[in-house]
């Protein structure tokens, strides 16, 4: 199987007053159907790294594929449909918007992509929510929720259109550990049942346990690859 | 939020009814009964040749409302020893009514039937203390005397009037003074008033004739044109502070939704959304909330011009000015709201246009 993520050589320098490198000449590659951490002190670019994999930064210098389509020169509207369609989101935070029920906003997505909602959908939203073990508030309003039901909503979410890739950027970083454990599994399940690529940035080694392959980055280059 | 627009709506739409309506009233009770043209003769005797084939032109020429004509002269009335200088109006009744609504101001007596009687005003009867029935010696400049009888007393409202015509027969008027079958002005109305100078001036373009002058009321009443024009300014000069304050409530309104907002299109935008949509949820709800704003305003804004006239209007009297609800000005007032919301929401759609996801991921 190929590649379904690959950074060649991949610099990123943020301009300002002072110009900050936070890349340097990164090589890296993700297998279809691979779930990977990223792993590595703050500051040292992980962020970076993974935003430039998800199409929402470009590289200073460097290529990015997606897919096998090169897209650090693609056209923002085009990114938007890749974006949509192949790659979800998780962050540390879970931007749920307040004025809709979970089920809702993890329907937003999909919204976007055909502009209606059916059935098929609906019960794919269920049996994610059963999934994540969160049906019974599916249709609390956003706010109305605790902080690990508002992130396995936002994890719903980044998956109600069956993308290829999930990038998570400590997606646990505000839950317990119980949860944490939790959402582990459902990663895992995620990634073996849908062949979905995950790759996870984290600080947390117990995450790191549950993927198959670590990366470490130190000041903006990869260290070690294990 | 939508509160602030549609208050400055009503307010918008409460002021211009009300300087709107004072003004139609004031034109129309200095303006509603009387001709808005006429045309007199330019030479020595004063008489207008051949008069009927003009009021024929003149009917074919513009869409007129009534065309009336009319045989006056200055003269004497005198009762007893009394005398006083009148105009006399010699009027086909019926058509002179249709513009002065001589019939409605008669309050005692009756109009004029036979070629000796007369209608005298309000203030003239009292001078020479005439009632119905009374006789009185009319003496022209050319020396004849004619005697009348008082068939009816009217009051047309302005004092002028009351004092000085003397409202009778065409044919007894021109008989006093000699007019033979000539008239000496024909007055004309016209349906949109302050077209008055437009219609005047076609007619006399067609009419081409150098023995006639055509006067229009416009003319006439430049103070009270000048008077108009003020209240106009000052009208328009409101309406446009309104406007901007409509249209600075609608931004300012939608700039705090922006800044509510900017974190959600980003997140939107990192789930796909396209520039163009994200941009077009600010313009739809810019245009939603003018549109439940303007709305909002304008029913505020007609109940408090309602409210304005039952408190001002006093039992028994007349009502200080008659409403008018202009429907063109509200649909102006209407569309300028919807407009300035979507012109305002098009600031922060362009903007988010602007926005990158890693800008709103990076904030946290
Ligand atoms: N918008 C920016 N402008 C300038 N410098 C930036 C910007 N974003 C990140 N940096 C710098 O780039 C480097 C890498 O940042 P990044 O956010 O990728 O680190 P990280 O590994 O994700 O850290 P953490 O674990 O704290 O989230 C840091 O030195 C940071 O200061
Ligand atoms: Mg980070």
């Amino acid at each position: 199987m190929g590649s379904i993520i690959e950074l060649r050589n991949v610099d990123k320098t943020y301009a300002g007053a002072i110009d900050a490198q936070a890349l340097f000449g990164v090589d890296l590659s993700f297998e279809e159907g691979s779930c990977s951490s990223i792993m590595g002190e703050s500051g040292s670019g992980k962020s970076t790294l993974l935003n430039i994999m998800g199409t929402l930064d470009v590289p200073t210098r460097g290529e990015v594929f997606i897919n096998g389509q090169r897209t650090d020169t693609m056209g923002k509207n085009r990114l938007a449909e890749l974006r949509n369609e192949t790659i979800g989101f998780v962050f540390q935070y879970h931007y749920l918007l307040p004025e809709f029920t979970a089920i809702e906003n993890a329907l937003i997505p999909y919204l976007i992509k055909s502009g209606k909602v059916d059935k098929e959908i609906l019960e794919r939203a269920e049996d994610l929510f059963d999934m994540m073990g969160i049906s019974n508030v599916k249709n609390n309003a956003a706010a109305r929720m605790s902080g690990g039901q508002q992130q396995r909503t936002a994890i719903v979410r980044a998956l109600i259109n069956n993308p290829r890739i999930l990038l998570a950027d400590e997606p646990t970083g505000n839950l317990d550990s119980r949860i944490t454990e939790r959402v582990c599994k459902n990663f895992r399940e995620i990634n073996e049942r849908f062949g979905t690529t995950f790759v996870v940035v984290t600080h947390n080694s117990e995450v790191a346990k549950h993927t198959d392959r670590v990366v470490k980055i130190q000041d903006g280059r990869i260290e070690a690859d294990i | 939020m939508v509160a602030g627009i549609g208050i400055a709506i009503s307010v918008q739409i409460f002021v211009g009814l009300l300087i709107n309506s004072l003004q139609q009233s004031l034109v129309d009770s200095t303006m509603g009964r009387s001709p808005h043209i006429t045309i007199t003769s330019s030479v020595d005797d004063v008489t207008i040749r051949r008069w009927e084939n003009m009021v024929d032109d003149i009917e074919k020429i513009a869409p007129v409302e009534v065309v009336s004509v009319s045989a006056s002269g200055n003269a004497f009335a005198r009762r007893g020893s009394t005398s006083k200088p009148v105009l006399v109006r010699g009027f086909d009744f019926e058509t002179a009514d249709r513009i002065y609504n001589i019939s409605d101001s008669i309050y005692k007596g009756s109009p004029y039937q036979l070629r000796s009687e007369v209608i005298v005003g309000k203030d003239l009867s009292e001078e020479l203390e005439l009632d119905i029935g009374d006789r009185l010696t009319v003496s022209t400049p050319g020396g004849t005397d004619s005697a009348l009888t008082v068939s009816g007393l009217y009051d047309l409202g302005a004092s002028s009037i009351n004092k000085t015509w003397l409202i009778t027969k065409l044919e007894t008027a021109r008989k006093m003074f000699g007019f033979g079958s000539r008239v000496t002005s024909i007055e004309v109305t016209v349906s949109d008033l302050f077209r008055a100078d437009i219609v005047a001036n076609k007619l006399e373009k067609a009419l081409d004739n150098n023995n006639i002058k055509v006067e229009n009321w416009k003319e006439q009443n430049q103070q009270l044109l000048r008077g108009l024009e003020g209240q106009r300014i000052s009208s328009a000069i409101i309406q446009a502070i309104i406007l901007v304050s409509v249209i600075v409530a609608i931004s300012s309104v939608l700039s705090i939704s922006v800044l509510q907002k900017t974190r959600h299109i980003g997140i939107l935008k990192a789930m796909g959304i396209k520039d163009r949509d994200a941009g077009l949820i600010f313009l739809y709800q810019g245009f939603l909330i003018g549109l439940v704003g303007s709305l909002l305003g304008i029913a505020l804004g007609l109940s408090l011009v309602y409210a304005f006239v039952a408190l001002t209007t006093v039992e028994g009297q007349p009502p200080l000015f008659e409403l008018r609800i202009q429907y063109d000005f509200i649909l102006r007032s209407w569309l300028i709201a919807l407009f300035s919301a979507i012109l305002a929401a098009i600031v922060p759609a362009r903007n988010s246009l602007k926005l990158s996801p890693v800008d709103v991921i990076r904030e946290r």
